[in-house]
């Protein structure tokens, strides 16, 4: 894989590009500081129209992941691009793993940093539990995942019904906001994404066998080499490291964090006290940096480096080395690999999940480096994500498919799934699928003025009933009754109808007529039916369970009579 | 009919001591706690036995909230929490969290150690306060319990500072605490949405004064402090330690820089050197530029104005001092006042407002011998120069955030009376709302109407669309709904017929046929085609046809003809009770257009 790739392999990683019709798309929504890297390709070159929301620290962190990225990949310009490989009969006959590439003409160049400014200026700001209105029909709110700053799971709802994403969440506390599990609870749909990719091994232990290896190397005079992303789990690497090494009387040894952006990312950090945890802020009240690696940046213990030129003036070795890309394809680190990897000496640490760490390190081998594999991944597991839905307990569960049987390397852990209890609907790339919510009702308000006619008749113990005609007024997508214009009385379609009901006792309605006037009665009743005859004016009314049928000639004010007093034998809405 | 009712318990056509009692959909509130600058007894707090006269507050209050670190709005708050007793939530906003207590322990350490006073909270009850603090996020929906929500909007007057919007049900009003509506040097301006409040409290400090451009101002203050420096004066600037006091570090440090001059610039140490940091960590409160540009240069730190130490006071030489506190009521600023006030080649610049009794006020009313505690006396030769720089919105700022949350009823705190008539009047011919301004103690009731919601029907919703050949709703147009309110517990609107059903009424069938005798020969057909005619002439909306059968049928009423040629023909009018209007008005003309046999 080049590195030009490298972009390519994330919005494979990433659901998003596979909808057809993504120019119509009216909303989008941008979940962490990882998952917003693809967001230029939607917006420069979809025709995507949507709006775009995230938190404050995923724009501010997701931008300069985005600059790292281009800077790194426009140090290296290649004046060829081959896209003759890619055809059906040449790609099927080429080593794997380019033989099963999916759909590589679709593959696409890096954006560029106009493209990422033209981009984030599209993006609005929310807040954690800000309800941001879509349309008028549904809110969209966030809530902390606890995965990173600033990272969110998404809550849609309307009136009625609540479908959940849940994203990259951690239950660990680490420096970001705790994860907020009360706003996923009662939902009709959870989606539940991004769980760990490293199912075997433990975030804590891995931090600790981290620190271990790299303080061994110093010990041992080597140096240590950390391939890693700008912000996140770097921040606590630079905490416990620092930790450990003063425990081991290390505390001479330098680090040094190498990124076009460490910079931003170091400062940025200090300034989102709100979005940290609650020990991290408590410091922000002192006034204190929330995190240790401002002070270990003011002591010089750690030194931030935005391009490998500036080092080397004051560059003293055993030292530990923090820069990017983990990939090992593109940015410093691949210098550091070159300078270091002759000596078994020195060491280099895997510490990010993102990528297979043997294939990353193939085009360097043969390596004297010590190599060590400790991935950590915050992101919760197979037995954290059932706890959590346990807990928040939703209708219906949606999942990719992958997370229905343990994975490939391990079949004999058939812990490592998603509990078949919420039987689950799953999903793979590609798939679109019709989530199982009905909605029944929607919200509607009645002006006060027409709730004023309205009265309610009870028909039963605790339940009442009254017939509404009204002028339906709907703005922004909400439903408004306001009483009826004069004019829309005459207009017409409109044909308020009256609803009667309830059973004729005849003997009242033979003195009902009387009390008209209308005294020359007979009435013949059986069980299901009565007739009554009203011999001088030549009129039949036949009653039974529930019709009424009146049978007269052209007199209407007879009619009329008639009619009055039978309405008053019956109930009317 | 539901109300809103609010009592200020201080900021009643006064500024200061900010503190409101409202009462909103069966929840009662505080908004702002705050103390008197220009009192020393009693009426320095606001008077809770207004809640209860005995007893503690936690089962009178669902919440208190603080807009913003300033004392006027927060002074009183251990006082409340701690010596009455309130132990239910209190919302601020995170840089208010965290500057509220050092202020309040500045507050507490010059009254009691310096001034000797007894009976007042103490640095515990500080902590204990805030503990029961909840920090809030910009825009962040707070559920206080399951009816009551807040939220919070950016203010621009300090850091900080926040503007409320509190909802209960459908009952909503906006608290401003104090605001600013034009983006200065360090903070951006106050923003709200079209949120349709029903209520609108607001602040009106500047009610009457429509502010010439900042820039104006900003020049006038330089122009002021470098003339006064050249000719070898002592500029004194007494700030508050957050707010004022980092805009015009931030305006002079530029000029400095720019005009090169070397001439220095102090700041008293500890509170204001400490409120940098603040700011720094807090940069995400501040403006767009400083936001923007923080990480290459972090505008908080200064490199001309250096900490000030107390002996530079009898130092010769012109310098520039920013001492605290702002009003020159006491501490470190009155010292230096006393030293450089009987000079008059030194100057004193105020920035702020003042309330009235302390000696900031009597200086900037003239006043030339001035008694500074204990009978001393100081006579005040220095310059005199009021900027305002207080960051509040004017009469144009506060009309222009009615204009953009529309509010139902507008009411307006801390500002002087006589100014809140006039913007009172203003208001209510701008904008057609009603507009009150409550004293102290006194109670504005104010009547909100809201439409009811209700559950509807998808199918009876949709229905109603369709009816009407619409795809796209056509907002223009109204339509007519015809639906079933059912209640049961909840209110909802069905389809008449379902909700007959589910209710297990079942309708009563009403039919009437009327039979007419028609004196007319000829064939039934004729008289068919002339009732049919005759249908279609006067009823020209109805649907009329002729049936296979030779019956017309006229909407839903049905009229037949038969007989033989040459006898008089029977018509047959047959209409249920539902076409009753119809069926009548049919009969009406038959019965005046024919021949009709009367017996």
């Amino acid at each position: 894989m080049s590195a030009l790739h490298y972009p390519v392999h994330w919005l494979q990683r990433r659901d998003l590009l596979y909808r057809p019709n993504i120019a119509d798309w009216q909303v989008g929504i941008a979940i962490s500081n990882t998952s917003i890297l693809c967001l230029p390709f939607i917006t420069q070159y979809t025709g995507f129209r949507g709006e775009i929301s995230c938190t404050d620290p995923t724009l501010q962190i997701g931008k300069l992941y985005m600059r790292e990225l281009v800077t790194y990949i426009e140090r290296v310009p290649r004046t060829k691009s081959c896209s003759r490989w890619k055809k059906a009969d040449i790609l099927k006959n080429l080593p794997l793993p380019l033989r099963e590439a999916v759909n590589p003409t679709s593959w696409r160049k890096c954006y560029t940093l106009q493209d990422i400014d033209a981009c984030m200026s599209r993006v609005q700001v929310m807040g954690f539990n800000e309800k941001k209105s879509v349309f008028g029909s549904l809110t969209v709110t966030c809530c902390s995942s606890g995965y990173s700053l600033g990272s969110c799971n998404w809550i849609i709802h309307s009136e009625y019904e609540k479908i959940c994403y849940i994203s990259a969440t951690s239950t660990l506390t680490t420096h970001p906001k705790p994860i907020d599990q009360a706003p996923l609870r009662n939902s009709n749909v959870v989606i539940l994404s991004s769980l760990t990719q490293t199912p075997l091994t433990n975030p804590d232990s891995m931090i600790g066998e981290f620190c271990v290896n790299a303080a061994v190397t110093i010990k041992n005079g080597g140096n240590v080499l950390v391939p890693c992303y700008p912000s996140g789990v770097t921040y606590d690497l630079f905490e416990c490291l620092s930790g450990h090494l003063d425990s081991c009387g290390l505390s001479t040894v330098p680090l040094y964090f190498i990124s076009p952006i460490s910079d931003s990312t170091l400062a940025y950090s200090n300034i989102f006290a709100e979005w940290l945890s609650t020990s991290k802020q408590s410091k922000v009240y002192l006034p204190e940096p929330p995190f240790p690696h401002a002070e270990l940046l003011s002591l010089g213990r750690l030194k931030q480096f935005t391009n490998i030129h500036d080092v080397q003036n004051d560059f003293k070795c055993p030292c530990v080395v923090f820069t990017g890309h983990p990939s090992l394809r593109i940015g410093d680190v691949i210098h550091f690999i070159e300078l270091w990897g002759k000596s078994s000496a020195n060491t280099i640490i895997f510490t990010e999940p993102d990528f297979p760490y043997l294939d990353a390190l193939g085009p360097f081998q043969p390596l004297q480096m010590r190599v060590c594999y400790c991935p950590i991944d915050t992101s919760l597991s197979f037995s954290q994500a059932n706890k959590l839905l346990k807990d928040i307990r939703p209708q219906h569960l949606v999942v990719p498919e992958s997370y229905l049987t343990p994975p490939t390397s391990v079949t004999q852990r058939p812990d490592l799934v998603i509990n078949a209890d919420l039987s689950p609907m799953s999903y793979k790339q590609g798939d679109v699928i019709t989530l199982p919510v009905k909605r029944k009702f929607e919200c509607i308000e009645i002006d006060p003025k027409l709730a004023a006619t309205l009265e309610p008749i009870e028909v039963k113990p605790g339940s009442a009933i009254t017939m509404v005609n009204a002028t339906l007024v709907v703005r922004d997508n909400k439903y408004v009754l306001q009483p009826l214009n004069p004019e829309d009385k005459l207009a017409k379609p409109f044909k308020p109808r009256t609803y009667i009901y309830g059973t004729i006792n005849c003997k009242t309605f033979v003195d009902l007529l009387a009390k008209q006037g209308i005294s020359d009665v007979k009435l013949e009743e059986t069980e299901e039916k009565a007739i009554i005859e009203l011999p001088n004016d030549d009129i039949l009314i036949q009653v039974e369970n529930g019709s009424t049928h009146i049978m007269c000639g052209g007199d209407e004010s007879v009619r009329v009579k008639i009619r009055d007093a039978l309405l008053q034998c019956l109930q009317k809405l | 009919m539901s109300e809103i009712t609010i009592t200020p318990l201080g900021a009643g056509q006064d500024v200061g001591r900010s503190c409101i009692l409202v009462t909103i959909g069966g929840k009662n509130l505080m908004l702002d706690c705050g103390m008197h600058m220009g009192f020393n007894d009693d009426r320095r707090f606001p008077d809770f036995t207004f809640i209860t006269r005995e007893g503690r507050l936690t089962e009178h209050l669902d919440c208190v909230i603080i807009s913003h670190f300033h004392l006027d709005h927060c002074g009183a708050l251990p006082y409340m929490s701690e010596m009455v007793g309130y132990d239910g939530p209190i919302y601020m906003t995170h840089p208010t969290k965290a500057i509220c207590p050092i202020l309040l322990e500045d507050f507490r350490k010059i009254t009691v150690d310096k001034k000797g006073e007894t009976n007042f909270f103490t640095s515990e009850m500080i902590k204990t306060c805030m503990k029961k603090v909840k920090a809030v996020n910009l825009h962040e929906v707070i559920q206080v319990d399951d009816e009551l929500e807040i939220k919070a909007y950016y203010a621009g007057h300090v850091l900080g500072a926040a503007m409320f919007h509190i909802r209960v049900g459908q009952q909503s009003l906006v608290y401003t605490g104090d605001y600013n509506m034009t983006p200065d040097r360090h903070l951006g301006a106050a923003w709200i949405d079209k949120c349709r409040p029903d209520l609108l409290i607001t602040e009106s400090t500047y009610a009457t004064t429509i502010r010439e451009s900042k820039r104006c101002r900003e020049r006038d203050f330089l122009k002021k402090v470098h003339d006064c420096v050249e000719n070898g004066g002592k500029v004194l600037i007494p700030v508050f330690a957050l707010g004022r006091a980092q805009e015009l570090c931030i305006l002079l440090e530029t000029y400095w820089e720019r005009m090169n001059l070397n001439i220095p610039i102090y700041f008293s140490l500890g509170l204001t050197e400490k409120a940098n940091h603040y700011y720094k960590l807090f940069i995400s409160w501040t403006s767009q530029k400083i936001k923007q540009t923080f990480v290459q240069r972090n505008m908080f730190e200064f490199k001309h104005i250096k900490p000030f130490d107390r002996s530079y006071i009898e130092n010769p030489g012109p310098m520039v001092v920013f001492a605290t506190p702002g009003m020159l009521h006491a501490g470190l600023s009155l010292q230096v006042f006393k030293k450089w006030a009987p000079s008059e080649q030194n100057m004193v610049i105020m920035p702020g407002y003042c309330v009235a009794g302390t000696v900031g006020h009597k200086v900037l009313n003239g006043a030339k011998k001035i008694e500074i505690e204990n009978k001393q006396f100081v006579e005040v030769k220095l310059k005199v120069e009021y900027m305002s720089f207080s960051a509040h919105a004017d009469a144009k700022g506060i009309m222009q955030l009615i204009s953009w949350c529309e509010p139902k009823n507008v009411l307006l705190v801390h500002g002087e009376a006589a100014k809140m008539d006039f913007l009172k009047t203003k208001i209510q011919q701008e904008f057609g709302i009603e507009c009150f301004k409550p004293a102290n103690g006194e109670t504005v009731t104010i009547e909100t109407q809201h439409n009811i919601p209700v559950d509807i029907s998808l199918n009876l919703l949709k229905r109603e669309a369709s009816l009407k050949g619409l795809d796209v709703p056509d907002p223009k147009k109204a339509r007519i709904l015809q639906g079933a309110l059912v209640m049961r517990g909840n209110l909802q609107l069905v389809d008449p017929d379902e909700a007959l059903r589910d209710l297990g009424i079942k309708e009563h069938n009403l039919r009437f046929t009327s039979t007419l005798c028609i004196d007319e020969a000829g064939p039934a057909q004729k008289l068919t085609e002339k009732i049919y005619m005759l249908c279609k002439n006067h009823m020209t909306d109805q649907q009329t046809q002729i049936g296979s059968d030779g019956s017309i049928s006229v909407s839903d009423v049905m009229v037949t003809t038969s007989g033989e040629d040459d006898d008089p023909k029977s018509v047959l009018v047959t209409w249920s009770h539902q076409d009753e209007e119809l069926g009548s008005m049919l009969m009406n003309i038959l019965r005046s257009e024919l021949p009709i046999v009367t017996d």
